[in-house]
């Protein structure tokens, strides 16, 4: 049979005869790497553009029309030592990235106006003071507004419109007040700027936009980059599957690419990318990754199946029902919305602090007006400093207080290796007081090992390993890797279903099921795990047995304890079975678990610690998983997780170690400690402020120096997310 | 104090001159790959594809 691969629905025109192909690569990290890949893409004779982004860790090409596969780049990737997979920006990513630019623009016109103004207001403040003549101020004042009005125009736009929007919808937002102050203050210095008067605000105005601009900007930087990390993670799952494009050749394509209908071949140690049913073949299928449990169920003729599922033993040709997300187990999907639903509800920080901050800052401002009325002071000063007094307390420090906490924590997780996959996932993270975690691919690896390496000679265990590289066995290629082999035993043939043999220096060497190789008394004999599959090996007479199974993270327990020591409740809940579950829970300390869980009792036992107060934090892998992801307060997923499962998680952590967990719930603890920090030093701020407002002394210079003085204290503050956390096991 | 008709639209138009060439830069992709620009500024040129010149 055929194979080709086909990348066309990755490759864009790029006009001028070009054709363009954005790939993603894994363990690009650093200069060397970055000069290394683009050297060698370029070498390829037609390539015109080979350039690395390292911040999204991607590679954007170009070539002449006609001449290259786009297949020969993955290859000489391969060869350069990285792993590529061809990359689609998904829309969402696309729209993150122009608004990101957006709002990078206001804030290089609002900073070119505050730096313009601030140049003209300085003499004026000099100016009062001595000689300046009225008719100089003026002028300066009148320059000033030139400035400032159309900037502010154009750079208050992410705010009008967010407060317009939220005005439409008849509620209120951060933005409400921040519009409000602007365009007060702008519009009083207008009026005057014509009276000739000695104070106008354009400064503070212009100045407050920009500062409220960079915590927006990193807002959404950090989203952006979140969603660019979603983009290549989905990306390095490489979905691909063997679709037939005639009665016996089949085409490598991406799930993208495939149809409902599309007939696709599953060979043995191949994970499927799609749904569908079996219409030929016999074999069995590992659904852990959809179930939880472990043990592999007969696939025949009629038998769903589902993304997600390993087929171990015979090839399968599968009608595809749906691409890769088009429908899923129906129990699941329903579950999973209802889940989505609820966690909507829940309301940022941010948020809170901006519900409670509007109203009253609208009152100071309104009372203060009336109270110098009814003092003796006429309308306009007792506006003008109502106005001052709504300038002042322009939240620009509370703008700041979280984004800059977030953006700063965010680097900090990462570089732990846990990707945010929700802007406020920091703050819910934070709260967590009890985790769940899912047994089968979070405290286990999701690829099997050999547990009983160790009893085994190791001149055998090598040999056996050479022999196992010529199956395709999932079991089989856990032997071999174990054993660490790289040459296959070249006369080896498989027997389908039964095992590998070959003849070496005169001795038959089997490697398969007991019965294969004549090995049933060893199995009888041995008290062994319930959960491991059995592989024997023969060499000539001597027998042996390996154990094969899901291993424990390596650093499963310490990282419970670390949990333990922090507070944290632990319980486990998987959908495998009893003894399964009891053993990993027994080895790794922890008292409480429950086992054969279906997806509807995880959220109930959910919604139960809810009830009791807990706020739960899931950490899970599978299918299965993905609706209690979803209910809880907050959620973790290993990189190795299903497809919706992963898209569900508030966090995404990389590599084998279960560390990362530990080390971003500190990093979150830290994050939130120092966000109410920064809030508590944003009202200090205007306690004191306000006062002087309110007395109606303020002028645009103390306006200025307060608010500035106040943003650069709260990003200062920021920076300590940085510094590193204590030893986290 | 007629300096200021000269040094006033001066200093406005060195101002404006920065803001062009900072959005100039955004919309040529600069700001696209804050980190691998870090690094390309250290990183060695291309090795010479020929012998060096003879002085």
């Amino acid at each position: 049979m055929q194979v080709t691969r086909d990348f066309s629905h990755y490759v864009r025109d790029a006009g001028e005869g070009l054709r363009h192909i954005d790939l993603a690569v894994e363990g690009v990290h650093c200069a060397g790497c970055m000069a290394k890949i683009e050297r060698g893409l370029s070498a390829i004779p037609d390539v015109t553009l080979a350039r690395v982004n390292l911040t999204d860790r991607r590679v954007a090409l170009e070539w002449k029309a006609g001449t290259l596969d786009p297949g020969r780049f993955i290859d000489r990737l391969e060869e350069l030592g990285y792993k590529a997979y061809p990359f689609e920006t998904e829309s969402a990513e696309v729209a993150e990235v122009a608004e990101s630019r957006f709002l990078l623009r206001c804030l290089g016109v609002a900073a070119f106006a505050t730096m313009n103004v601030m140049m003209l207001s300085i003499p004026v403040w000099s100016g009062n003071v001595s000689d300046m003549l009225p008719e100089q101020r003026d002028f300066f004042h009148w320059l000033s507004a030139l400035i400032a009005l159309p900037a502010a125009a154009y750079a208050g736009q992410p705010f009008f419109r967010s407060a317009w929007r939220a005005l439409s919808a008849k509620t209120t937002n951060m933005d409400v007040p921040i519009s409000i102050g602007v365009i007060l203050a702008l519009g009083m210095s207008v009026v005057e700027t014509i009276h000739h008067a000695e104070h106008a605000y354009f400064d503070a105005a212009i100045m407050l936009l920009t500062f409220l601009l960079v915590g927006r900007f990193l807002d959404q930087n950090m989203r952006r980059r979140t969603r660019a990390v979603a983009g290549n993670l989905a990306a390095l799952k490489a979905e691909t599957a063997a679709k037939f494009i005639g009665p016996d050749e089949i085409s490598q394509v991406p799930v993208a690419a495939i149809n409902p209908g599309d007939i696709v071949l599953l060979r043995p140690g191949e994970r499927c990318a799609v749904d569908g049913t079996v219409i030929e073949g016999r074999s069995e299928i590992d659904q852990s990754l959809i179930t939880g449990e472990t043990l592999y169920v007969t696939a025949e003729q009629g038998t769903p199946v589902y993304a997600g599922s390993m087929n171990i033993s015979g090839s399968l040709r599968v009608r595809v029902s749906a691409a890769s997300e088009a429908t899923l187990l129906a129990e699941i999907t329903r579950l999973l919305d209802n889940a989505l639903q609820a966690r909507s509800r829940y309301m940022r920080l941010a948020d809170r602090a901006s519900r409670l901050y509007a109203p009253v800052v609208h009152a100071t401002a309104l009372l203060t007006i009336l109270g110098w009325v009814i003092a003796g002071a006429s309308w306009h000063d007792a506006i003008v400093t109502g106005v001052a007094v709504l300038i002042i307390t322009c939240p620009c420090a509370l703008g700041l207080a979280i984004p800059t906490v977030q953006t700063v924590a965010s680097g900090t997780m990462f570089k732990a290796g846990v990707l945010l996959n929700a802007g406020d996932a920091i703050e819910r993270l934070a709260e967590a007081d009890h985790v769940i975690f899912d047994k089968t691919g979070t405290l286990t690896l999701p690829d099997l090992q050999v547990m009983n390496a160790a009893d085994i000679p190791a001149d055998i265990f090598e040999l056996a390993g050479r022999l196992a590289l010529s199956s395709h066995h999932p079991v089989a290629a856990a032997v071999a890797q174990a054993a660490g082999a790289k040459s296959p035993i070249l006369s080896a043939v498989e027997e389908s279903g039964q095992g590998v043999r070959a003849t070496v220096d005169g001795l038959e060497l089997r490697l398969g099921g007991p019965s294969f190789c004549g090995a049933e008394a060893l199995v009888g004999s041995a008290a062994l795990d319930p959960e491991a599959s059995i592989v024997a090996f023969s060499k000539g007479s001597e027998r042996f047995i390996l154990s094969v199974r899901q291993g424990l993270r390596p650093d499963a327990k310490a990282v419970i304890a670390a949990l333990k020591a922090r507070n944290i409740g632990i319980e486990i809940l998987s959908g495998d079975r009893e003894p399964a579950v009891k053993a990993a829970a027994d080895a790794l300390g922890i008292p409480e678990w429950r086992a054969g869980v279906t997806p509807a009792d995880k959220i109930a036992r959910i919604e139960e610690l809810k009830r009791r107060g807990a706020k739960v934090l899931m950490v899970g892998d599978g299918m299965n998983d993905a609706p209690s992801l979803a209910a809880a307060h907050v959620s973790m997923s290993p990189i190795s997780a299903a497809h919706l499962s992963q898209a569900t998680a508030d966090l995404v952590f990389l590599g084998r170690p279960l560390a990362p967990v530990v080390a971003a719930i500190d990093a979150a603890r830290k994050a939130l400690h120092l966000m109410r920090q920064n809030l508590w030093l944003a009202i200090g701020y205007n306690v004191l402020a306000v006062p002087v407002a309110i007395s109606g002394v303020v002028t645009p210079l103390i306006a200025a120096a307060a608010m500035s003085g106040s943003s650069i204290l709260v990003m200062l503050n920021s920076l300590r997310a940085r510094s590193s956390s204590r030893e986290i096991v | 104090m007629e300096i200021l008709v000269i040094l006033v639209p001066l200093a406005l138009m060195l101002g404006g001159a920065g803001l062009v060439a900072f959005l100039w830069s955004l919309r040529s992709g600069q700001y696209d790959d804050l980190d691998g620009a870090a690094w390309r500024a250290i990183a060695d040129d291309e090795p010479p594809q020929e012998a060096p010149a003879k002085r």
